[in-house]
């Protein structure tokens, strides 16, 4: 997979190059501000774009403003948006019903968990939803009511969901068979009165749209 | 009780203040009017020969003259010290204008009418000689029951006067603006230091430490696990991503970006979110409010929320926001035990600190057993 990489710390971009390499990936740009962003994407067209929110040259939302862009211009361009802090506007912003597939936010902090990290970024570039579990995990607080009836493994599938996982990637995280996985999430389906969805990403989108 | 002004007098029981020195004052004080109008209209009718220009000259010079004999009359009904306040010498000018283009006459006027009214009433029988004797005794004893009545509106005009004379030398509230002024610059000083320590946060620690914890988790794909290195790095792995999730929420404490680039509404409910209490979010603005009406209420929301979470063992909390009238009113109210008491803690004092300066208002209703409601208000202007 091909990857441009905006991010106006020095020390962290390379270290983003580097880690992307590692996995197999090759990185056709790191740049330090949004317009470089935008002409890198233009000059090299890669698969998925790793960005920061915040950057030069107003040190504002410029990354997830040019993320925006990118993605009206390329629709088919995936999107990694990397946060400092969860903040639900951005999210909310990103997420934008008809926005459609191959977007996630995620926290900065996540990219310590390399293969995780990673992980995400491929769900992403193949056409999947991304939400940071923090992000869900504000959103659930909010939404009481019906959320209070989740068991606490509802709950923690219902953030891996949100998390654009599959459910053979859900079991394996909680050490528990796939079929558990499906009956739990049939049942945060009927407990939330969603509708049951085969795709990986609507099923974070409809889990998102149910939380607003 | 000490009278210090001429209206002040005027609160007193009737005896003490018909027996006081303020009547006498205050005719004082009307009769000195024609010190100055007739010294300056003298002295510029008789200026009139020498040219059309003498006499407005003559007008100006005496300006300064006039002032100065306001100001030590008004001692006369007003007790209390004239601050010295900026602009002083325009003002001094303007009242100097004033008094003796119309003020003088005037107070000449009322003192004529309320205590020649009376005498000429009291001397019914000397001027009216031709008129019965019993009406002009009636008119005698009218004019001695008006005296005292002259007495109160000698005194309310004088005293009116004193207030107009103060009000023109310097305004109200003139020093209190001064120190309100500066308690906002203190603000803005502090706000722009606080987003200095978040940029910096945000640009050198949290970076370094994203980088940090970066490298060891590469560092651990390359150690087994059950190895004591990789033990060790695993341990500084988590280490690295426990003080990132604290500096996390310590720069988010310091500073909220998406106050200054999203505005009231969103910030509102991302504080809302990260609250363990669930808050009902109603906050709508047409838009952008200015900068220090936003942070003050983005503030006083997070300490509200903040305090909320601590104390009120509330389940559920709301926040509405509204401009009303070009003020912004922004309430939390939450179901829990109530007992919110100003007097107790530092925080809402705070707050209602933090609001003055923006000559906002904070008012509370917490009763115990709650429920707590708490209202700010903020004028956008």
């Amino acid at each position: 997979m091909r990857v441009v990489i905006a991010e106006d710390a020095v020390l962290l971009r390379e270290g983003l190059v580097g880690l992307l390499e590692r996995f197999g990936h090759t990185v056709a740009a790191a740049v330090g501000d949004a317009p470089a962003l935008l002409a890198a994407v233009a000059e090299h067209r890669p698969d998925a774009v790793v960005t920061d929110v915040r950057m030069p040259p107003g040190f504002a939302d410029e990354g997830l403003r040019a993320a925006l862009e990118l993605r009206e211009r390329h629709p088919d361009l995936a999107v990694l948006v990397l946060s400092q802090y969860v903040e639900q506007t951005y999210a909310a912003e990103l997420l934008e019903p008809g926005n459609g597939a191959g977007i996630g936010y995620l926290l900065k902090d996540r990219i310590g968990d390399v293969r995780e990290f990673v992980d995400a970024l491929d769900r992403v570039a193949a056409g999947g939803t991304v939400v940071d579990p923090e992000v869900v995990r504000q959103l659930l607080r909010r939404r009481r009511d019906p959320l209070a009836r989740l068991t606490p493994r509802e709950q923690e599938v219902l953030g891996l969901i949100a998390e654009g996982r599959t459910n053979a990637s859900i079991a394996k995280e909680l050490f528990v068979t796939e079929a558990a996985v499906a009956k739990h999430i049939a049942n945060i389906f009927a407990k939330l009165d969603l509708p049951p969805a085969a795709d990986g990403h609507r099923r974070v989108l409809a889990v998102l749209e149910y939380l607003k | 009780m000490l009278n210090r002004t001429a209206l002040e007098a005027l609160t007193q029981r009737p005896l003490p203040f018909l027996g006081s020195a303020w009547p006498w004052r205050c005719a004082a004080y009307l009769l000195a009017a024609a010190v100055p109008g007739a010294a300056v209209g003298a002295a510029v009718f008789a200026t009139i020969p020498l040219g059309v220009v003498a006499a407005p000259v003559v007008l100006v010079l005496c300006l300064p003259l006039v002032a100065w004999f306001e100001r030590r009359r008004l001692r006369l009904v007003d007790g209390v010290p004239l601050p010295e306040v900026a602009g002083g010498r325009g003002r001094e000018a303007g009242l100097a204008v004033v008094t003796v283009l119309a003020l003088w006459w005037i107070d000449l006027v009322m003192l004529g009418f309320t205590v020649g009214g009376p005498v000429v009433l009291m001397l019914s029988p000397v001027v009216q000689p031709e008129a019965e004797p019993g009406v002009a005794a009636a008119g005698s004893v009218a004019g001695v029951l008006l005296l005292p009545v002259a007495a109160y509106t000698i005194t309310a005009w004088g005293g009116a006067r004193g207030a107009m004379v103060r009000a023109m030398l310097a305004p109200q509230g003139s020093e209190l603006n001064e120190v309100l002024r500066s308690r906002a610059r203190l603000v803005d000083a502090f706000e722009t230091e606080r987003r200095r320590i978040e940029r910096d946060l945000h640009d050198g620690a949290q970076q370094r430490l994203v980088s940090l914890s970066m490298a060891l988790g590469l560092a651990r794909l390359d150690l087994p696990d059950d190895s004591p290195a990789g033990r060790m790095v695993g341990q500084a792995h988590e280490e690295a991503k426990r003080a990132l999730a604290e500096l996390r929420e310590l720069i988010r404490g310091v500073h909220s970006q998406v106050l200054t680039e999203r505005g009231l509404g969103a910030a509102v409910r991302d504080v809302a979110g990260r609250s363990p209490v669930p808050v009902d979010v109603d906050v709508e603005l047409a838009g952008r409010l200015p900068a220090p009406v936003e942070v003050t209420a983005y503030y006083v929301v997070s300490e509200a929320l903040a305090n909320l979470a601590k104390h009120s063992r509330a389940t559920r909390a709301a926040v509405t926001g509204r401009v009303e009238g070009g003020t912004l009113v922004v309430e939390v109210r939450d179901d829990g035990v109530g007992g919110a008491d100003p007097a107790k803690g530092t925080g809402l004092t705070g707050l209602a600190d933090r609001l003055a300066v923006v000559d906002g208002r904070l008012s509370l209703s917490s009763p115990i057993g709650g429920p707590t409601l708490m209202r700010a208000e903020i004028p956008c202007a």
